[in-house]
């Protein structure tokens, strides 16, 4: 087994497992919810990233924003249809869940009529993936862009939620959304840029994860759904920094299980540690409070 | 039977209908004791690989791969249970998904796993491609007859003390406790007749349907449980039951928009969650809806929501 080889592929995979996770654990830090469509949402992302380039014949580096754009605004709407309406109900958390679910089926449903059900791919050509030379392990142009545009929108999420006002309110109506209002912050607004958020960095993990294995269906999102929801646990529910390092370590889980010859099992190993942290260490491997205990 | 095949709806698809309605029945006990658990398609995977391994390549009649497949559901919920059902609502929910997988992974690589162990190849549950010819041992009636039982004895459950239990522990955890129930107790029970339940549902429709495969029984099995439970509403019985029918007859009676299926799926589930928070068969719910939408506004408080 070529240890820095796996080493290399577990970093840019991470990358987008983080991405992905990072959408989870944002809506739920905001809103107390688990959004199950978030993996539809991905999926769309990948699909309209994919249209940019061959219904539009755009360059490859738009389909990012395009499809951060696109991807947001279904999360947009996925907040209005499915979220909204519950919360001036004061549903509990497991309606949200229930109606995240339903909306899930409807997203996977329209793309498998807009799109079909055959794997499609980007036109050949398109994706830099000659390995690079002169280096001990093999790479591949679009693994390093893929890791690079990763760490950038990691940075950007960390800078806007830390460091700005908007951030801040955001920080502020997670905390306590009463307390939050009568400061004057708009909870409504802050849901929606939550949605907004999460569902850009689905869409550009959905691309990035299109553009690394060049196949999409409309249920490429059910395998990610899950290991993202290993990731959000690993890091703690609804911690970010959390949902970083829980991409990267499942990421590496995964590949090693791969390398060391038991591809079968990868899911199933991956899984048992889910299990295992929901059981004895439900505030995430890097959390120190517990803020809800399960 | 004439005035159901009339609307679309031929025998082999009423017995999907009281299928699913058994499965939501399933779902629902744990629903109705307030536990979101998601385990009923992996005790459901458990029970039919154990339920057809038995009837099929032991001779067994289908009474016997119905108990053994019910018994080898309850025997693993109990050590499942005990430790995660501790957890409550969302965490809950993705402990479930997880075993959910787990049972889904282990099954699909159960052959190579026991060769490797008992270090002589063993076929049983023939991987990915699932068993075929399962003996046709299932008829209609058994499933009217199943589905008759088991509402009866749900009926008779919630006027029992270990019913009222179950109420009270939905209501509020920490108050049944404090009342001398044995919250423990209670849960873990509910948990394991639930996954009895999946279990036997499906043993009998293997034995149908005639094949199966891992892929049968993954996430999407859990939610279309769910939608059964969660469309019907639990706040009674009768819920799931209705639920479970009518998910399954709609796409056949709607065959002409059979591509569109998925989609009303979802949109139904979507509505229901949002307008009819307790489901079909909930009077209250109708009322609720009916005054809304006549724009004038209820004076009785709001009841807190279940499930």
């Amino acid at each position: 087994m070529n240890v820095t080889q796996q080493i290399v592929n577990a970093i840019w995979l991470g990358g987008v497992y983080s991405l992905f996770a990072l959408g989870y654990a944002l809506v739920f830090s905001v809103l107390g919810v688990l959004n199950l469509a978030h993996s539809a949402v991905f999926m769309w992302g990948a699909f309209i990233g994919l249209t940019v380039v061959t219904r539009f014949s755009l360059p490859i580096w738009l389909a990012i924003p395009v499809a951060m754009l696109g991807a947001g605004i279904i999360g947009i709407i996925l907040d209005l249809v499915a979220f909204a309406p519950l919360r001036r109900r004061n549903a509990p958390r497991i309606s949200q869940l229930i109606s995240s679910i339903g909306a899930a089926i409807l997203l996977v449903n329209i793309a498998q009529f807009a799109f079909g059900t055959q794997p499609q791919r980007f036109p050949s050509g398109t994706i830099p993936n000659q390995a690079l030379e002169g280096l001990p392990f093999r790479i591949t142009p679009i693994q390093v862009i893929i890791l690079i545009i990763s760490l950038v929108l990691m940075a950007l999420l960390q800078y806007l939620v830390m460091r700005t006002r908007i951030g801040q309110a955001m920080r502020a109506v997670a905390f306590n959304q009463r307390v939050a209002g009568l400061l004057g912050i708009n909870s409504g607004g802050i849901f929606q840029l939550t949605f907004f958020l999460a569902g850009a960095l689905a869409g550009a993990a959905g691309v990035l994860y299109g553009l690394a294995y060049n196949s999409m269906t409309p249920f490429m999102g059910d395998g990610v759904a899950l290991k993202g929801l290993t990731v959000i646990v690993l890091g703690g529910l609804g911690n970010i920094q959390g949902a970083v390092v829980g991409g990267f370590l499942v990421a590496a889980l995964e590949v090693f299980s791969i390398a060391a010859g038991s591809s079968n099992y990868r899911d199933a190993i991956v899984f048992t540690l889910l299990f295992l942290i929901l059981l004895f260490r439900p505030q995430g491997l890097v959390g120190q409070k517990i803020e809800t205990r399960a | 039977m004439e005035l159901l095949r009339s609307i679309g709806i031929s025998e082999p698809v009423l017995q999907f209908m009281l299928i699913n309605a058994i499965l939501g029945l399933s779902i629902y006990l744990t629903l109705f004791t307030g536990m979101f658990s998601l385990a009923n398609a992996g005790f459901m995977a458990i029970g039919t690989y154990t339920g057809v391994i038995l009837t099929q390549q032991f001779g067994l009649p289908l009474w016997g791969g119905l108990i053994g497949g019910m018994l080898l559901a309850g025997l693993i919920a109990l050590p499942i249970g005990l430790p995660v059902l501790r957890l409550r609502d969302i965490y809950l929910a993705i402990a479930t998904i997880g075993f959910g997988e787990i049972v889904r992974i282990l099954i699909l690589n159960f052959d190579p796993l026991v060769s490797s162990i008992v270090g002589q190849p063993i076929k049983m549950t023939y991987g990915a491609l699932g068993i075929s010819g399962i003996p046709q041992l299932t008829q209609t009636w058994h499933l009217v007859v199943f589905l008759i039982i088991i509402s009866y004895c749900i009926a008779r459950l919630h006027r029992s003390r270990f019913g009222r239990a179950m109420a009270a522990i939905r209501q509020d955890e920490q108050a049944a406790a404090n009342m001398g129930i044995n919250v423990v107790y209670v849960k873990n029970m509910v948990f394991i007749l639930s996954a009895v339940l999946a279990a036997a549902a499906g043993v009998l429709k293997a034995h149908f349907a005639r094949t199966i495969d891992p892929g049968d029984y993954g996430f999407s099995q859990a939610v279309d449980i769910l939608a059964f439970a969660v469309l019907g509403g639990t706040t009674t019985f009768v819920g799931p039951i209705v639920g479970g029918f009518v998910l399954t007859a709609m796409p056949e009676i709607l065959r002409d928009f059979k591509q569109y299926r998925g989609i009303i799926n979802g949109v139904i589930l979507l509505l229901v969650i949002v307008y009819l928070p307790g489901g079909l068969v909930n009077p209250a719910g109708w009322a609720r809806l009916w005054q809304r939408l006549r724009g004038k506004s209820s004076f009785k408080p709001v009841e807190a929501e279940t499930g």
